[in-house]
């Protein structure tokens, strides 16, 4: 564990601090502009790990383990979502035989 | 506290079984056949009954006067700390015995009364909440408590005045007597708030220890006593608000014993007493019972005079023998004026379900006029009858005789005028009564196609009970001329602090009441003169008659001029508020506040299209604003 910690602590904070920022705006841009829903829902899960993997990052370089537990609880709510995500587009598929999101425009008054 | 007494906490149980009665016929009433309602609603208060007894012998063996059991603590906020608690003293037990007693003959008379009726069930439950309530207001430890029950007991009457709610003049009436009420209860509950100004509390023990180091004639008190009084006079149906009472007569007439008769219409006369110490402490309260109560004596016995409905004459001679117990009140003789409240309680009880019988017999009769020759038919009501009008007349050795003549005795103590004044008002008392009992008794039935009949033994036996208590009950309070010791004036004397003494010398009182008993006997002749003699009925309402006469058959023209003064002002002011006031104001305004909460909605709907990546970028760039709006400030 103490290697490991000192592993991650070679690469600089900033760089890891950069890659989470293009990894999260690529999630984003990803989520506004794609208009396939299984490509959203990964776009959305791609925003989760990078803000993953930046908790992690700065868990590591306070050397305080709190930071890795709200990783795994991320984990399993981001598992939750995905359930509760995919079977929505399961019955999508179902109900309009498409995955377009928008199609799912009934939502409205 | 716990009292030491033992066995004291079973007087839980007391409004607790009226209370459980009520829940298992009020929550059943719809499985209850024939008399079930009733068997389980007499047992109930009939229990308490035995319960009180047993109390009362156990609180008469310990070497304590009274005792507190607490239930538990109701309202504990800040320095204020109300425990829901009862106090059992002398007062309080001896009217529970009253209530519950009394109730227990009343409820099982009901019985017979109101078999066959579709709402049987429904009218015990009502009367088991009425006792309940009843007890709650005598056995409470505080103010507080004693006013649930108060309010309790407004309610129970309200829901039996309009008991048989087709008849819309029965919920006018049930309404009138609310509404009444409801003016004393807002002096009552005035009172009851300065009282906690003044004393930080509403416990009787606390407010009556700090009370006793006070001056006489200080005004705080004054100011308490007058607002208690206030609630007493709407609620013992004295002047100016006593107009309700004989309209509550609508009620079945089991209703009319219990609660306009012998319990609740003493509640004011057992507040009053109650706060005995208060009163003390204020002489001009007391003056102004004086003439409240001697007012109300003799007013109400003069309208009885004319009265030819054999329900509403007993009503006025409650009002009448309310404003000698307020009258005793107001002479300090508190615990004289509970003495009435009992002997009052089994003569009065003991009349109106003797008139209850007579009207069930006639088929719902009850007009005097058209009874007459019952005496033969019905020799139980007759000879019950008779024992509760010489009773109420004051005639020795009743029960009736000793109460009231006690009262005139202190009268006569305090001033010659009143005593005057109060031996006229026995005198109406008297005539009135043999009056009513000359004209349903005696001479021929007037009353044609009706086979008038004894009523069954369920009725007449606690009319017997009741007539024993009448004859005999003046003897729990015999004055030492006949060779008593006063007992129940000392029994009362640890609850209630009497300001005058009770003895007087014998000589006077011999004089005092063989003059009563002469005139009243004058009284009795005169009325058999005229009414059994010369057989005179009293002429119909439209006939034509004296221009006193006229004003006494109508009541003084008293509700008129209720109507006029109050009624008509306020329906004016009532319609003024709803035609102008809401119409043109407050109703475009509530509109408006709606209308503008529908155009808001127009608007903002129109953000809501269903298209889901135009949520996903309103969320983004909301997250983005306020990021930014967080980062600048």
């Amino acid at each position: 564990m103490k290697d490991l910690s000192t592993a991650i602590q070679l690469i600089p904070l900033e760089h890891y601090i950069i890659l989470c920022i293009a990894l999260f705006s690529i999630g984003l841009m990803g989520v506004l502009f794609r208009r396939n829903t299984i490509a959203i829902l990964m776009c959305i899960e791609l925003m989760f790990n990078s803000v993953n993997l930046l908790v992690a990052a700065f868990s590591a370089y306070h050397s305080d383990p709190s930071g890795q537990v709200f990783v795994f609880f991320v984990m399993i709510v981001a598992a939750a979502e995905v359930a509760v995500g995919l079977s929505i587009l399961v019955m999508m598929k179902r109900n309009v035989n498409s995955v377009d999101i928008n199609l799912l425009n009934r939502l409205k008054w | 506290m716990v009292g030491t007494i033992p066995y004291i906490n079973l007087a839980l149980l007391v409004p607790a079984l009226p209370l459980l009665g009520f829940l298992v016929t009020g929550l059943g009433y719809k499985r209850f056949r024939h008399n079930q309602a009733g068997i389980i609603a007499s047992t109930a208060v009939g229990l308490s009954f035995l319960i009180s007894v047993l109390l009362f012998f156990v609180l008469r063996n310990s070497n304590q006067d009274a005792a507190t059991i607490t239930l538990f603590n109701w309202i504990s906020v800040g320095k204020m700390n109300i425990p829901f608690a009862f106090l059992i003293d002398h007062l309080s037990l001896t009217m529970t015995l009253i209530i519950t007693g009394v109730g227990t003959l009343i409820h099982i008379y009901s019985i017979g009364y109101m078999h066959g009726d579709d709402r049987v069930n429904s009218f015990f439950a009502q009367m088991n909440l009425f006792t309940f309530s009843m007890l709650l207001l005598v056995m409470g430890a505080n103010y507080l408590i004693l006013f649930i029950g108060w309010e309790g007991v407004g309610l129970c009457s309200y829901l039996l005045i309009g008991f048989w709610f087709k008849n819309p003049a029965y919920n006018y009436a049930a309404r009138k007597a609310f509404v009444m009420n409801r003016i004393g209860d807002l002096g009552f509950i005035l009172g009851i708030i300065l009282l906690f100004f003044t004393f930080h509390s509403v416990s009787f023990s606390e407010i009556f220890t700090q009370a006793s180091v006070l001056q006489v004639g200080t005004p705080v008190i004054t100011a308490i006593a007058l607002l208690l009084l206030i609630g007493a006079v709407g609620k013992s149906a004295q002047i100016p608000l006593f107009t309700w009472l004989p309209d509550a007569m609508a009620g079945p007439t089991p209703v009319s014993a219990l609660i306009h008769a012998a319990t609740m219409v003493t509640a004011g006369i057992y507040v009053i007493a109650r706060s005995s110490i208060l009163y003390n402490l204020s002489p001009f309260t007391l003056n102004v019972i004086i003439v409240l109560g001697l007012g109300t004596a003799i007013f109400a016995a003069i309208i009885g005079l004319k009265q030819n409905d054999i329900k509403k004459v007993l009503a006025y001679s409650t009002v009448s023998q309310l404003g000698y117990m307020f009258l005793a009140l107001g002479l300090g003789a508190y615990s004289t004026a509970v003495f009435h409240v009992t002997t009052h309680a089994f003569f009065k009880a003991l009349l109106f379900l003797g008139a209850g019988s007579i009207i069930h017999a006639l088929g719902g009769e009850q007009d005097i006029r058209k009874m007459g020759g019952l005496r033969k038919k019905m020799p139980v009501t007759y000879w019950t009858f008779l024992a509760a009008t010489l009773a109420i007349s004051g005639i020795p050795p009743f029960s009736g005789f000793f109460s009231k003549d006690m009262i005139l005795v202190k009268a006569f103590e305090q001033n010659i005028l009143i005593y005057v004044l109060a031996l006229f008002g026995a005198l109406l008392t008297c005539f009135y009564m043999f009056r009513l009992f000359y004209l349903v008794f005696y001479g021929e039935q007037r009353l044609a196609n009706v086979n008038a009949h004894e009523s069954p033994r369920v009725m007449t036996i606690p009319l017997i009970i009741l007539g024993f208590l009448s004859v005999f009950g003046g003897f729990l309070n015999l004055p030492s001329l006949f060779g008593g010791n006063l007992s129940f004036n000392q029994f009362m004397q640890s609850a209630v602090s009497s300001k005058i003494s009770d003895e007087i010398s014998h000589g006077t009182e011999i004089v005092l009441i063989l003059l009563s008993i002469s005139v009243l006997g004058l009284v009795i002749w005169y009325a058999y003169r005229i009414f059994i003699r010369k057989a005179i009925i009293p002429p119909g309402d439209s006939e034509p008659m004296s221009a006193i006469a006229r004003l006494v058959t109508n009541k003084f023209y008293i509700d008129e001029i209720y109507a006029f003064v109050f009624e008509k002002p306020f329906g004016s002011l009532s319609n003024f508020l709803f035609k102008t006031v809401e119409t043109n104001i407050l109703n475009p305004i509530v509109d408006s506040i709606g209308e503008l909460t529908d155009i808001m909605g127009t608007l903002t709907r129109r953000l809501q299209r269903g298209n889901m990546s135009f949520y996903f970028f309103a969320m983004v760039a909301g997250i983005l604003l306020f990021i930014i709006f967080t980062l600048t400030i």
